[in-house]
């Protein structure tokens, strides 16, 4: 019998029996369309967490001051005043793979243009700033290294302060109050949006360290360094390098604990993805174990119907079908069966998925290969389980079938 | 016998034994007959006389214990399983008291079933089965399914089914039996039919003697054995 025709007797099966046929694929139909989209979801949100990490500059290494602890009192991370600008120098001479370091302390201040305010941070860095932060300017440019030596009194703008305080757009060459003391702006950074958790990023004002530490806070410590490696391969070797040198510059001895922290943002990247990976999996897992349901599912029916059509199977046999032709017949029936249900599952997946994505607004990436996986993965189950049935079926003596009533 | 051709059937000293828990059931006790081309034979006998284990064996449904059968010329006593459904594809077709139809399948389609296992292409299949049907006197039902035909027309589907492949002989295993007298003689007439008109060769097992009246030949089973044998004149064929 050629495959045409198997398939034709196996539909006409199906078909007789719709509404138990429906039901009995009902389990590969869940199965496959919750592997797409739970798949598609967890795409969506492991590619949305990246992008926001990518954001914040991939190969970003963070050193804060170590906490202080003051009459029994921790006051946690960053509280100490061990990190300087020379500890920054240092950093940028001294440790191989390093493409830019920018030293950073910050103040929160009302800052006042001409009839407008608005309460901000504000942070005194470095130029190299801008290539370790990943930013980029919308207007004007980023001050320099002079701007540095000589203190000046210029000021970058993030796109939502120079919003609020110049919302006719001509903030360049205006001139701001910081805590009193008058700053020229000269650039406006481009709008990067919202952190990763939440924070406006563009609602800040960068102004040179050196004018910070003169005019706003007064301070010779540092609140961060921030240091940019050359490549994410070289990430690790500067956090160790980094750390050696912190030690040597701060004397501490052997025993000693560090007096600063070193935090880099690819192990954050590193663990959010595993942990997006790991939700993948899990609920890719689950889908897996309700596809082989699925497929049991399909087993029991297939040997409900191999008992009920006993006679049927009886007459083909009479009338010259092979051991062959009976196996084939109920496993097209079977594999037919589950491949109904894998493409209702694939069509209720894309659905969900897309509904998903219009209801929830999460970003959805509905990956091809989960698709092809499931939709083989059910026809898989089909055969897997409809063996059994089909071969029970095949190896029916004709007589006792014919005389199965 | 015609000169020079092989019987239909040849069988020789057919034993077939049952293991009923420690007990052998002799079914057939060494059995040797003949049936030529164009007979026109009964088996008549009581039940447990060993005639539906007979016809079983004589139809490839089943492999004797002891003993040789050429179907003709071919030993078939010890062929394999697929080997077997392939001879009962070609050579021989059967009638079933029960009619043995695919409910909720057409006519036409339960005649080109046979065809379909013997890899007969889709426009042959359909041209041979509404001319089998055609044989039958049935060309107007070929879209009826078996709830529609009443149990003469079911059981003249059967019979074209089984002369579908054109079949070396068509065995009929109490043909009449879930028949009214009227649809009985019917169906005897068709037997008669395809006998006298077309010349195939006919089997019937029955306990019937009226039955075994429209054949030519009648033999009786008693015990697994042969205890009759013998040439009959026909009853004349009736006009409907």
């Amino acid at each position: 019998m050629n495959f045409r025709a198997l398939f034709r007797v196996a539909w006409q099966a199906l078909v007789r029996n719709a509404f138990r046929s429906l039901l009995t694929t009902l389990g590969i139909i869940i199965g496959v369309s919750a592997v797409i989209t739970s798949m598609a979801i967890g795409n969506g949100a492991r590619a949305a967490v990246a992008a926001q990490l990518a954001r914040l500059g991939s190969n970003l290494i963070v050193v804060i001051p170590g906490s202080i602890v003051s009459g029994g009192v921790n006051l946690g991370a960053g509280a100490r005043q061990s990190l300087t600008p020379q500890d920054a120098t240092s950093i940028a001479k001294e440790v191989p793979g390093v493409a830019a370091v920018a030293p950073q302390t910050q103040i929160t201040a009302q800052v006042v243009a001409s009839g407008n305010n608005w309460s901000t941070t504000v942070i005194g860095t470095s130029p190299s700033w801008m290539q370790v932060q990943n930013w980029t300017m919308a207007q004007g440019s980023f001050f320099t290294d002079a701007d540095m030596k000589s203190a000046s009194k210029s000021a970058v703008l993030g796109a939502t302060v120079a919003a609020n305080l110049f919302p006719a757009g001509d903030a360049i060459g205006s001139t701001i109050n910081i805590k009193g003391a008058p700053f020229t702006v000269i650039g406006v950074l481009a709008a990067k949006g919202q952190s990763g958790f939440g924070r406006d990023q563009d609602d800040q004002v960068i102004v040179p360290l050196t004018s910070m530490q003169l005019r706003l806070n007064g301070q010779t410590w540092l609140g961060s360094i921030s240091i940019s490696a050359q490549s994410p391969d070289a990430v690790s070797t500067v956090v160790s390098s980094t750390q050696a040198l912190l030690r040597l510059n701060h004397r501490l001895t052997p025993g000693q604990q560090d007096d600063f922290s070193v935090r880099n943002i690819a192990d954050v990247q590193a663990a959010a993805s595993e942990t997006s990976r790991i939700q993948s999996l899990l609920l890719a897992g689950v889908a897996a174990v309700s596809l082989i349901v699925g497929g049991i599912g399909i087993m029991n029916i297939m040997l409900v119907s191999v008992t009920e059509r006993t006679r049927e199977i009886g007459i083909r046999l009479a009338i010259g079908a092979r051991q062959r032709d009976v196996l084939m017949q109920f496993l097209v029936e079977a594999v037919t069966l589950a491949c109904i249900g894998g493409a209702i599952g694939v069509a209720l997946g894309l659905g969900a998925s897309l509904l998903t994505s219009k209801v929830a607004g999460w970003s959805v990436i509905i990956a091809p290969t989960s698709v092809l996986i499931s939709f083989t993965f059910a026809a898989l189950v089909g055969i897997l389980f409809g063996f059994y049935p089909a071969r029970r079926a095949s190896q029916l003596n004709p007589i006792e079938a014919l005389r199965h009533e | 016998m015609a000169s020079g051709e092989k019987p239909v059937i040849d069988v020789r000293d057919l034993r077939k034994v049952y293991h009923v828990g420690s007990v052998d059931v002799v079914a057939i006790d060494s059995v040797t007959l003949h049936v030529d081309h164009g007979e026109f034979t009964a088996i008549m006998g009581h039940s447990g006389s060993g005639k539906s284990t007979f016809m079983n064996l004589i139809g490839c449904l089943d492999r004797p214990t002891a003993g040789e059968y050429f179907l003709e010329g071919q030993n078939v006593s010890q062929m394999s399983t697929d080997e077997l459904a392939a001879v009962r594809n070609r050579h021989i077709g059967f009638v079933f008291q029960g009619f043995n139809l695919l409910a909720r399948t057409t006519a036409l389609e339960n005649v080109e079933l046979p065809m379909l296992y013997a890899g007969v292409d889709p426009q042959e299949r359909r041209t041979r089965a509404l001319a089998a049907l055609d044989m039958v006197g049935l060309s107007g039902r070929a879209d009826h399914t078996p709830a529609e035909l009443s149990g003469g027309q079911q059981q003249r589907v059967a019979i074209a089914r089984a002369l579908v492949n054109n079949p070396s002989i068509i065995l009929a295993d109490e043909p009449t039996g879930n028949l009214d007298t009227r649809s009985s003689e019917d169906i005897m007439r068709v037997f008669q039919a395809l006998n006298q008109e077309h010349r195939i060769t006919v089997l019937i097992v029955t306990h019937e003697p009226d039955i075994a009246g429209w054949t030519r030949r009648v033999i009786t089973f008693r015990d697994g054995r042969v205890v009759d044998d013998k040439t009959v004149q026909p009853k004349a064929k009736v006009p409907a």
